[in-house]
């Protein structure tokens, strides 16, 4: 942390009126503060804000807490090892467990035998599924012929799991048990599937339901063989007509790109600790939501909510995919109350590769039409791409919602093969879509003779976007670019950019509980998971801020279904949902408080503040307790508030606003065109998430995300034998994920965007981080060789074949 | 894994003695271990040689440098006499596996890597090296495939130390309970042609002791080009050593990975670099030579001007040529 950081500058804030009465006309400040703004941007504006609101918090160089470079408070328990991730839980009696799963893509299981497994050495347990989740299933269940077991859809598709006293017993029994598979035709690319006689993944039209964060959708989507759709986009079949909008344009460009497969590879696997007792079931789980792993355990088991507790005291990654119960979770909790004792089962990293979520690959063809003056008439997408057994692999988000246009139409098909599910992945459909989209929109500013950010300018009316493009420019030099392929020598530089869309997301059953004890101890209790973005500490500054207290003062209680029901943490929702929750609930626990402890200084509780650890009268500073002194004034033993994420705060006479977040990544590569390696050297990520929390996390974020779309961009991949139908590379040795020597130097600006929606006014920024990166790198490789690569991931084979050099391949 | 028996051994002799028809020799257990994880080697006994002292250490005498099989690859990169008379040794060590890896990993080690082909590795394919009747590699993904001597099985050597010790013309010092032997490693090296369940002519029960390196006053360069820098496997790699007499070269050696299920000697670039001087146009004819009878598969074409490219560049680099636009 930087020293100017730890100082507690003094506020210039007004202290903190009691809450603002109820009322259909507020005025809030709203708008951009940059550092490197032209001008500060802050205007007035009208919002319903519900009863009991604090009032809104002042731009973050006047806040205490908020906003500030506020180390990790869980850095020091991770540096050192001790952190107890779910992996690191051991409890009396732990058996551990293993899964089961298909050695074949796609079959009718005739028989298993379990004896060999059962008679192993140490094993006290065995557990068949009946039920396969995270995948489609076929609609009408009698156009399927019956099946004792769930039919095998793809080769690593969990079966069961076995239960022994150490982990060597569970994997040698697992291996065991005999599976008797009547062989069934199966295809694995989206282009093989896609024929008419391809053999059928599932024999009748299939769904998937929608999951937390993507994946998944719709159920009553056509389905002709194994192509599924059009499914219907975010903001229905599209606007305005087509045909009138290409009849209109001046310039058309047309282009077909391709994505590949890509797994989340957290570094901690899928698991659990499963502990069944009649009176309880405790779980600890690596996932990303605590609520909605205990709500699909309770289902399964026909139990009450109320006896299920799931913990997450430290996460692993997850990226989208660990939101439920997990077929694995199912198998240990089964086998725990089988055996009756608990069960630990992690998934390898191999059924990690194979099982446990991707991001969909896809085939986009993208036609675009405008004016000569720059303007956009038309924009049509087509995509296919494949989820595998599962559905979500759309990627039209970006066509849909970035651009102002006024004819639009997209349709987007999943194709079932025989290959692992999709899981939500880190904003999904959106790379594959703004890989295709911004790729278009640089060619056809090209084809008009335009700058891309003027292109841009005309076409984008979303203000965070254009200070954004702006700021990166003047960051980048930008003026200073070389026009395509301008490097003489086989070593080229080029400098792209590429833009983000995404949601303003925000979960309302989003719970805080703040208590203040006489001992001068403050609590924070939510269910909400730290999945490694760091909310913990976000949640202890907002805390902190209203108390006038320091984070390290709030003891953070959280990752457990006992407190109250957080949200999950996908869709970049997080922060948006239950930052208000908790500075809401701490402002009520405040008001408590102070009005407990007013008659100890003579006044009335309205009339006291709470800055830098003191309790003091507003007009009388000196007239002051420490809080701990305070504390000990109480005449309870406790105060404690509660409070739900309201409603986002809306414009008086509207509805709520579909409401988007920008970012904008440049890039700068060098292309070797006599290897075809690209190298990244620097990526400029300029983003906005609302009011930017606490900027240390949110680099931190922000070099993850980057780091995720340039691994997207040039390496990662996941490869599956097309004759076999078996994945050929389920490791992290020949899946390929970016290392430290391809780490570029990034430089980050996050911008204040405050838009008066809510008592934070926080969002979020997992997803906006990863979404352009592979599209600015593809644009800058464009900009360095003067040939466009319209496949990812952009690796040697690829680039070569682009620029014509491999005999008998082209791009 | 297998259940397995351990010894651990710390002569030679000892280890020797210990060794049995079914058992595995253990020195870093890199690659052994992964072997075993995946189902692939299934050893009944592990003799640990990893605390046998004389299989240890780097040193030299008037013929040459001599490395025992136990050094691991961070002492091959950072050892001073390697990297001042033997550096093309150290270049390539350090650019094998991660860090954590070269910590653990040995030299003999690397030498007797089973080949990475994914068909190989994955339990799902029974072939040919396998004891099987098919190569998956030859109508399937065979991207990180051989271009050379690839239409039986298509595996590329994976030893990193391997390209370089052939091109220095180094030797392996073998012992087995029967005796002694030594061979040259470009004779150590064998193909799937003249026998499928190995890469190499070590018997059963047989121990490398020391590899030997004969002094040289060749200029030599290395280069490894991967798609990542960092922990990835090589799709073409070169090791170039150069005599020169005056301006021109008495001797080229070219050995490339990446190519062929042994270490390859491209011995169509060394002609055209005989008695030749090392300019940027002779660099190019040797790296065209140097591909001229390649047989890719399908998907690994572009292995071909990636090899004329790091082939022409490493020739230069030994010879000290700077290669046009590209950073010695």
């Amino acid at each position: 942390m930087a020293d100017e950081d730890q100082k507690r500058p003094q506020s210039k804030a007004p202290a903190h009126k009691a809450a603002a009465p109820p009322t259909d006309n507020v005025k809030l400040q709203a708008g951009i503060v940059s550092a490197i703004a032209q001008a500060d941007a802050m205007a007035e504006v009208s919002r319903v804000v519900p009863a009991g609101e604090p009032v809104q918090l002042a731009p973050n160089h006047e806040l205490s807490v908020i906003g500030r470079r506020v180390a990790r408070l869980d850095g020091p328990m991770k540096t050192t090892g001790r952190a107890r991730y779910t992996a690191d839980v051991y409890l009396p009696g732990m058996l551990y467990g293993a899964m089961v799963s298909s050695t074949v893509p796609h079959a009718r299981i005739r028989s298993i035998d379990l004896s060999k497994a059962r008679a192993y050495p140490g094993v006290k347990g065995v557990y068949i599924l009946q039920h396969i989740s995270d995948r489609a299933e076929v609609r009408d269940k009698k156009k399927e012929t019956p099946s004792r077991y769930p039919i095998v859809r793809f080769a690593g598709q969990p079966i069961g799991g076995v239960a022994a006293t150490t982990q060597a017993a569970a994997y040698e029994a697992a291996k065991l048990v005999a599976i008797e598979y009547e062989a069934l035709p199966f295809v694995t690319s989206v282009e093989d599937a896609r024929r008419p006689d391809a053999p059928a993944v599932y024999p009748a039209p299939a769904a998937m339901g929608a999951t937390a964060g993507g994946g998944g959708g719709d159920e009553d989507v056509p389905q002709k063989g194994n192509v599924r759709g059009p499914a219907v986009g975010p903001d229905g079949k599209g606007r305005g007509s087509l045909e009138r909008g290409f009849a209109d344009a001046e310039v058309v460009v047309e282009g077909d790109y391709k994505t590949q497969v890509q797994t989340h590879c957290s570094l901690e696997t899928h698991g659990v600790v499963a502990d069944w007792k009649p009176e309880m079931l405790t779980v600890y789980a690596s996932t990303q939501g605590t609520a909605t792993v205990r709500d699909e355990l309770a289902e399964i088991f026909h139990i009450p909510k109320s006896r299920v507790r799931v913990i997450t005291e430290y996460m692993g990654g997850g990226f989208g995919a660990k939101f439920g119960a997990g077929n694995f979770g199912v198998v240990a909790t089964a086998l725990s109350k089988q055996t009756g004792a608990p069960v630990k089962l992690m998934l390898t990293r191999k059924e990690e590769q194979l099982s446990s979520g991707n991001r969909p690959d896809s085939r986009v063809h993208l036609k675009i039409g405008a004016k000569k003056d720059g303007t956009l008439t038309a924009m049509q997408l087509v995509s296919y791409g494949t989820a595998g057994v599962g559905t979500g692999a759309g990627a039209a988000g970006p066509t849909q919602n970035m651009y102002k246009c006024a004819n639009v139409r997209t349709e987007e098909y999943d194709v079932f093969t025989n290959a692992g599910p999709a899981a939500a992945m880190r904003a999904p459909g959106h790379p594959q879509g703004c890989f295709a989209l911004e790729q278009a929109i640089d060619e056809l500013a090209e084809n008009l003779g335009v700058d891309p950010l003027e292109l841009r300018d005309k076409n984008d009316e979303h203000p965070a976007r254009r200070e954004e493009r702006r700021i990166g420019a003047q960051l980048c030099n930008w003026s200073g670019r070389h026009k395509a392929g301008a490097d003489s020598g086989p070593v080229k530089r080029g400098l792209g950019m590429a833009q983000s869309v995404w949601y303003r997301i925000g979960d309302t059953n989003s719970h805080a509980e703040v208590r203040i004890g006489r001992d001068g101890s403050v609590e924070f209790m939510s269910s909400v998971q730290d999945i490694g973005g760091g909310i913990r500490t976000v949640l202890a500054q907002v805390v902190a801020e209203e108390l006038g207290l320091a984070p390290a003062d709030i003891t953070m209680k959280i990752g457990d279904t006992t407190f109250p029901q957080g949200p999950s943490s996908g869709g970049s929702q997080t922060t948006n949902s239950i930052t208000p929750a908790a500075r809401n609930a701490a402002f009520q626990a405040k008001q408590l408080f102070l009005e407990d402890i007013a008659p100890a200084l003579n006044v009335h509780a309205e009339d006291l503040a709470m800055r830098e650890g003191k309790v003091f009268a507003k007009d009388n500073p000196a007239n002051s307790l420490t809080f701990k002194q305070a504390c000990g004034r109480m005449n309870t033993e406790e105060v404690s508030a509660r409070a739900k994420r309201p409603d986002d705060y809306k414009e008086p006479g509207a509805h709520g606003r579909f409401i988007t977040y920008g970012g904008v990544h440049f890039a700068q590569v060098a292309v070797d065109t006599e290897t075809g390696v690209v190298k990244v050297e620097k990526v400029w990520a300029i983003h906005d998430c609302g009011r930017p929390m606490n900027p240390l996390l949110l680099e931190s974020q922000i070099n993850g995300g980057v780091l995720q779309g340039i691994s997207y961009a040039l390496y990662e991949d996941r490869v599956i034998d097309r004759n076999y139908g078996y994945v050929l590379n389920p490791n992290l040795e020949q899946y390929k994920v970016i290392g430290s020597r391809e780490t570029p130097e990034i430089q980050i600006h996050v911008i204040q965007n405050i838009l008066g929606l809510s008592s934070t006014d926080a969002g979020g920024i997992g997803e906006p981080s990863k979404v352009p990166a592979a599209a600015a790198v593809a644009n800058a490789v464009y900009n360095a060789i003067g040939v466009r690569v319209r496949s990812l991931p952009m690796r040697p084979a690829t680039v070569l074949a682009a620029l014509g050099k491999v005999k008998g391949m082209s791009a | 894994m297998n259940r397995f028996e351990w010894v651990n051994a710390t002569t030679v002799d000892q280890a020797l003695a210990s060794a049995s028809g079914a058992s595995s020799f253990k020195a870093g257990g890199i690659d052994l271990l992964d072997l075993m994880k995946d189902g692939i080697a299934s050893p009944s006994r592990l003799v640990n040689i990893r605390e046998i002292g004389v299989l240890n250490g780097i040193s030299e005498n008037d013929t040459g440098l001599r490395v025992g099989p136990l050094v691991t690859l961070t002492q091959i990169e950072e050892h001073p006499l390697i990297q001042k008379k033997y550096r093309m040794l150290s270049q390539a060590a350090s650019h094998i596996a991660t860090p954590q890896i070269r910590n653990m990993a040995t030299v003999g080690g690397n030498l007797l890597q089973r080949p990475r082909c994914w068909y190989f590795r994955s339990e799902d394919f029974h072939c040919r090296k396998k004891g099987g009747t098919h190569c998956f590699a030859q109508d399937g993904e065979n991207d990180f495939h051989a271009i050379f001597d690839n239409r039986v099985c298509a595996i590329i050597h994976p030893s990193g130390m391997g390209v370089p010790l052939v091109a220095l013309d180094g030797r392996v010092e073998i012992a087995s309970k029967k005796g002694k032997r030594e061979v040259r490693l470009e004779e150590f090296f064998v193909s799937p042609a003249a026998d499928m369940m190995r890469e190499n002519i070590l018997e059963p029960g047989e121990l490398i002791t020391a590899i030997v390196v004969p002094g040289t006053d060749a200029r030599t360069a290395y280069y490894k080009q991967g798609e990542k820098e960092s922990f990835d496997w090589p799709i073409a790699d070169v090791a170039v050593a150069l005599t020169m007499q005056g301006s021109r070269c008495s001797k080229a050696s070219i050995v490339l990975g990446g190519a062929s299920p042994y270490p390859y000697r491209a011995k169509a670039a060394e002609a055209k670099l005989n008695n030749a001087e090392i300019t940027e146009a002779n660099a190019r004819a040797a790296a065209e030579a140097a591909m001229a009878d390649a047989t890719p598969l399908a998907k690994n074409a572009y292995k071909i001007p990636v090899f004329e490219a790091i082939i022409r560049r490493t020739i230069l680099r030994a010879a000290g040529v700077t290669a046009e636009g590209v950073a010695a």
